[in-house]
Formats: structure tokens, C-alpha cells, sequence
């Protein structure tokens, strides 16, 4: 990407963002309830967790199974920040980006040497072990959890629910301009060269090793943002809770679904199975909506690898053919 | 901190008879990872639902979860030719290996578990053998028999699994297609078919793992997050696809992390898991006896 483009990228980004982010509080004021706000909240969440996953899985191809494990680390960087120096939501939201970087970058130069099934298992069980240091944390409330009062309201929002659905929206926005950048610059083109053929890449000069740990170090930071807000939108936070093994299935499920070669993917994936999940826990049960996801997770894994973005694709492209 | 002489004499002995079954549950993983370079992450999750079925049997027929868990196992290795079929037609047959392979099986390990959950809620489950409260003392060194006995099983299945690999044609072909498919093919021995055979042999060794489990503690739906560490740590710590070294991996690995539940409190332990796994990644990836990085 040299300047000029550059510049009318983020340009051009931004104000779409920045359109966008009016455009959807405006949508939400209108519909004018606060189940609105909160599902917004889960869907953008989302999308923000499955581009942050998806630059590291879906543009270089390593399987990061930890998500659930960088968004805890986001969560509980704001529970201690809150309670050591209450601070404002979106600097905790700053320090768990720094919190999921550093995990990211720890992870991703001890085990992006190797073979991509051993960062992969790597990341299984750090999930289990930061669980095992927040349990044993008592500042942040070990096992038994932490509180967070909410603040009741907030100047120039209608309602703090509002306010926390729309700084996610931020959130997932910066995360898709990010990914839209990644992809369009050299370092993105050097992740798909290492995704179709790591020693073929390195062999031209792509200093994989470096744009491995980078893209490990911006998805991680990504996550950790996505997972700074959690202890205010819930008032609580427990170790169970924020290490739920659905937000990495989530994670991965959403750009597998939608598509991996591009941001757009993650976003229709986390607004179809963010939706379909609100709507079965609703309506069946939280588990019926786990064994749904697990299900069309491993449909689409199994039947349909360029997702539902390469579904379209390939269907157009058989019908120009014929 | 507690620096008793004897109470860190009786954890290595308790880390030692974990270990044994620690190695045992590791073996069905070097032999899917190691030799056929199948990354079955699911593997703990198989595990642990043969530890819930050896749970339902035992209470229904007052069996012993050992020799029940000898009557599921070839269920379970049918189950896992099925399984191999499956991943060698969508993944392994397409050169997708791991990646999306990796996925898929991360995808059965989450349908395990919630499964678990949605049949049998989120209670532990456990199993009572006739042995389970007695203890086999050697001065003031215990070793319960809830331990001692899944151990001991433990070990003759390492030795049947090694004579079976070392000695028997199909055992050796076993090893060889980790090493060469083609030369395989040459001798006029389908690939596929040795796979299928050496998979169902690693699910079958989870379920013969699930029994030992229940009757060593109780399991949950979630049991098999806090396995995938240890399992995979004690693989790499062997030497990918060595029995002797998953073997001593498992012992050393069950010792430490006794070792540091006695010194640290058992809430520490499953750090152990990560914190070996993540150091042999970074310095010593082909394991104790393995070239360094």
C-alpha cells in the first residue's frame, strides 16, 4: 500500500465507520429498547472477536483455539484496572488491547517457530491455565468472581446499555478497518503467501517468522479490546463466565461460517450465528443453542471451507459458465 | 509451603501411579499424533465420555469400571474407524490436513461436551469400585488402591500396546505409515486401511483410559478441557510416537504435578500442564530425548 492509497483508505474507512456507528445508534434510539442494545452489544462483540480471529486463522492460516482465553484476559484487565484505579471504560478497554498483545506476542514468538498444530495446541490449553491464575487471584475475586458498579448514567448517551453497544460497535469497526488494511498491505499478501506455502514464502524473502508474531500480536490485542467491556455489561464477572468455551468456538465458528479470505466474512458470520443463538437460547435453551453451534460449525468445516461468502462465489461462477 | 520428608516421599509416590495412568491415556494420542499425524484434539473428549458411560454401566449392572471399560472399548474403536473414514474423506484424501482437520476435531471435542451436558447435566459423575477405599501401605508410604490398581492396568495396557506394535505385521505396518505410505503401497498394504485400524486402536485406548479415570475421580462434562494440556504436553515431552518416552514423560509429568499440588496447593497444578507444554515448544521440541530446537 504505498501513501497516497493509504491515506484514501483509512479516509475512506473511517467515514464509512463513522457513518456506520451514527447509523446504527440512530437505528437503535429508534427502535428504543434496551433488548436492542443488548444484543447489538453480543452481535458486535462478536464480529469483533471473529475478524481478530480470522487474521491470524483465516489470512495466515494458524488455528488459534485460545479467543475465549485473550477476550478473558481483556475482562479481567478491566476488573483489576477498575479496582485498582477506577478507571474509565474505554482506557480499560485500551489496556486489555495491550493485555491480549502481550499474550499474543508471549505465544506467538514461543511457538510460531514451529509446525502451526504446535501454536494451535499451545493455545488450547492457555485457556485453562490463565483460568487457573485469575481462580487464584483473590483481588480479582478468584473463583467466587468480582462486582462492578455501573455507572447509572452517561453524558450524551440515553442509557449506559447504549453506550456500551455502541462503543463494541467502535470496537468491531476498528477491528474490520484494521483487517480491511492488513489485507490491502504487503503484510497482508506475505500471511496468504505463508498460508498457501510457509517455506516457499520464506524462500522469496517473506520474513514470515515477523508477520507471524504481528498477526498474533493483533488479533490477541483485538480480542482483549473485544473483552475489556464484558464486567460492565454484565455487572459481574467469574472465572466460569468469562472463560466460557463458547466465545473461542464463537470465535472460530463465525469467519469458518461466513468466510475466511476477507473481514466481510467474520462479520456475516457473527451476525447470522450471533442472532441465530439469541433466537435458540431464547426460544429452545442455551444448551440447544451450543449443540446448534457446534453443528453447523462442523457442517461448514466439513462441506463448505471457503464458507458461505465462497458458497455465493462459486454458485455465480457457475452460473456465468453455463 | 510444607517441606515434610514424608509427605513429598508419598506425593511422588501418588505422582508416580498417576503418571502411569497419565501415560496411558497419552499412549491412544502418540499413537493417532505421533504415528499418523491426525492432531485428534478430541482425544480427552473420548476419553472422558468413556469415563461417563463406564459411570452409567457400573451403576446399572454393578460391574467394575475396569472391565467395563474393557467391554466398551471395541464399541469405541468401531466408533473411531468411523471417525477416521469421515476425516480421511473430507480432510485427509483433499491435502487439508491440519488446519481444517484441526477444526473439525476441535468441533467433535465441543459437540462431546455439550452433549455430556445435555444427557447428563453438569454433575460430576464417579464410579465405586469394591477397591476404591482400601490402601496398600510400604512403611509410611500409601498407595490407595483407587489409584494403585488403574495404575497397574494401566502399565500391562503400555506393554500389550508396545508387543502389539513391535511384534505383530499389522503393529509394524503401523509404524511404518508413519514413516513411509509409499513404500507401504509398494508391499501392497493400503494406507488407508492401517490407518483406519491404528485410530480405532487410539479411540480404543481412550475408552480403556476413560475406565482407570473414573475410578482414580469424578468427572464432569468440562473434564476434558484440563486433559488436552497434559495429554498433549506428555506427547511432545515423549518424543512424538515413542512408547517408552510417552511412558516416562507421563511418570515425570505425574510426579511434578503432585509434586507441586503437595507444595503449592492443588489449585496451581494445571498450570504445570502449560508451562511444561509451552517450555518443550520453545527449547525442546522433539521431546526429552530429541535433538534440541
Amino acid at each position: 500500500m504505498n501513501g497516497a492509497t493509504g491515506f484514501a483508505f483509512w479516509r475512506n474507512g473511517l467515514a464509512l465507520a463513522l457513518g456506520a456507528l451514527i447509523a446504527t445508534a440512530l437505528a437503535l434510539r429508534a427502535v428504543h429498547n434496551d433488548y436492542a442494545f443488548y444484543l447489538g452489544y453480543i452481535v458486535f462483540q462478536y464480529a469483533a472477536l471473529a475478524i481478530a480471529w480470522n487474521i491470524l486463522g483465516g489470512y495466515a492460516g494458524f488455528v488459534n483455539f485460545g479467543a475465549g482465553a485473550f477476550f478473558a484476559a481483556g475482562a479481567y484487565t478491566t476488573v483489576a484496572l477498575n479496582k485498582a484505579l477506577a478507571l474509565p471504560l474505554p482506557l480499560c478497554v485500551l489496556a486489555g488491547g495491550f493485555t491480549g498483545a502481550a499474550l499474543g506476542l508471549i505465544m506467538g514468538s514461543l511457538t510460531l517457530r514451529l509446525r502451526g498444530v504446535y501454536f494451535a495446541i499451545s493455545t488450547l490449553s492457555l485457556s485453562v491455565v490463565l483460568q487457573t491464575l485469575v481462580v487464584n487471584w483473590t483481588y480479582v475475586g478468584g473463583s467466587s468472581g468480582a462486582y462492578i458498579v455501573r455507572p447509572k448514567a452517561i453524558p450524551l448517551f440515553a442509557s449506559y446499555t447504549e453506550f456500551l453497544c455502541l462503543l463494541m460497535f467502535a470496537i468491531a469497526a476498528t477491528a474490520a478497518l484494521v483487517a480491511a488494511a492488513i489485507e490491502r498491505s504487503s503484510i497482508g499478501m506475505g500471511l496468504a503467501a505463508i498460508r498457501d506455502d510457509e517455506t516457499a514464502a520464506a524462500a522469496v524473502g517473506v520474513p514470515t517468522l515477523r508477520l507471524k508474531v504481528l498477526a498474533a500480536t493483533t488479533s490477541g490485542a483485538i480480542m482483549g479490546m473485544a473483552g475489556a467491556p464484558l464486567p460492565f455489561y454484565n455487572s459481574y464477572l467469574n472465572p466460569d463466565s468469562a472463560f466460557a468455551i463458547g466465545y473461542t468456538v464463537n470465535a472460530m465458528a463465525m469467519p469458518l461460517v461466513g468466510g475466511t479470505q476477507t473481514w466481510l466474512g467474520p462479520v456475516i458470520g457473527a451476525a447470522l450465528l450471533g442472532s441465530i443463538q439469541q433466537l435458540a437460547v431464547a426460544f429452545i435453551s442455551s444448551s440447544a443453542s451450543l449443540v446448534l453451534i457446534g453443528l453447523v460449525f462442523m457442517g461448514f468445516v466439513a462441506l463448505a471451507p471457503q464458507g458461505l461468502i465462497g458458497l455465493l462465489r462459486s454458485s455465480r461462477a457457475t452460473r456465468v459458465s453455463r | 509451603m510444607n517441606f515434610d520428608p514424608i509427605l513429598i516421599v508419598n506425593a511422588c509416590a501418588s505422582g508416580l501411579l498417576l503418571g502411569a495412568f497419565y501415560a496411558m491415556a497419552a499412549a491412544g494420542l502418540s499413537v493417532s499424533f505421533g504415528l499418523l499425524d491426525i492432531v485428534n484434539i478430541a482425544h480427552p473428549a473420548l476419553m472422558v465420555a468413556a469415563a461417563f458411560v463406564v459411570a452409567a454401566l457400573t451403576e446399572a449392572t454393578a460391574l467394575d469400571p475396569l472391565l467395563a471399560s474393557l467391554i466398551i472399548a471395541p464399541l469405541f474403536a468401531l466408533f473411531g474407524a468411523g471417525l477416521y473414514r469421515v476425516y480421511h474423506f473430507f480432510f485427509e484424501s483433499r491435502g487439508e490436513g491440519s488446519i481444517r482437520g484441526l477444526a473439525f476435531f476441535f468441533g467433535l471435542m465441543f459437540l462431546i461436551e455439550v452433549s455430556l451436558l445435555v444427557l447428563w447435566g453438569a454433575d460430576q459423575q464417579f464410579a465405586e469400585a469394591r477397591y476404591s477405599s482400601g490402601v496398600f501401605s510400604i512403611g509410611k508410604v500409601d498407595f490407595p488402591l483407587r489409584m494403585l490398581v488403574p495404575a497397574i492396568c494401566a502399565l500391562a495396557v503400555f506393554a500389550a500396546l508396545s508387543a502389539f506394535l513391535k511384534m505383530t505385521f499389522v503393529g509394524r505396518a503401523i509404524s511404518a505409515v508413519a514413516q513411509d505410505r509409499e513404500a507401504l503401497r509398494l508391499m501392497g498394504i493400503d494406507p488407508v486401511r492401517i490407518k483406519t485400524i491404528a485410530f480405532a486402536l487410539s479411540v480404543g485406548l481412550a475408552a480403556l483410559a476413560g475406565g482407570a479415570l473414573i475410578v482414580i475421580q469424578p468427572v464432569d462434562s468440562s473434564s476434558a478441557q484440563i486433559f488436552v494440556g497434559r495429554l498433549f504436553a506428555i506427547v511432545i515431552m515423549g518424543g512424538l510416537g515413542s512408547l517408552p518416552g510417552t511412558l516416562i514423560a507421563g511418570l515425570l509429568f505425574g510426579v511434578i504435578e503432585d509434586l507441586t499440588a503437595t507444595l503449592l496447593g492443588p489449585s496451581w497444578s494445571p498450570a504445570i500442564a502449560f508451562g511444561l507444554l509451552l517450555g518443550f515448544l520453545a527449547l525442546r521440541p522433539r521431546g526429552l530425548f530429541g535433538a534440541p530446537a
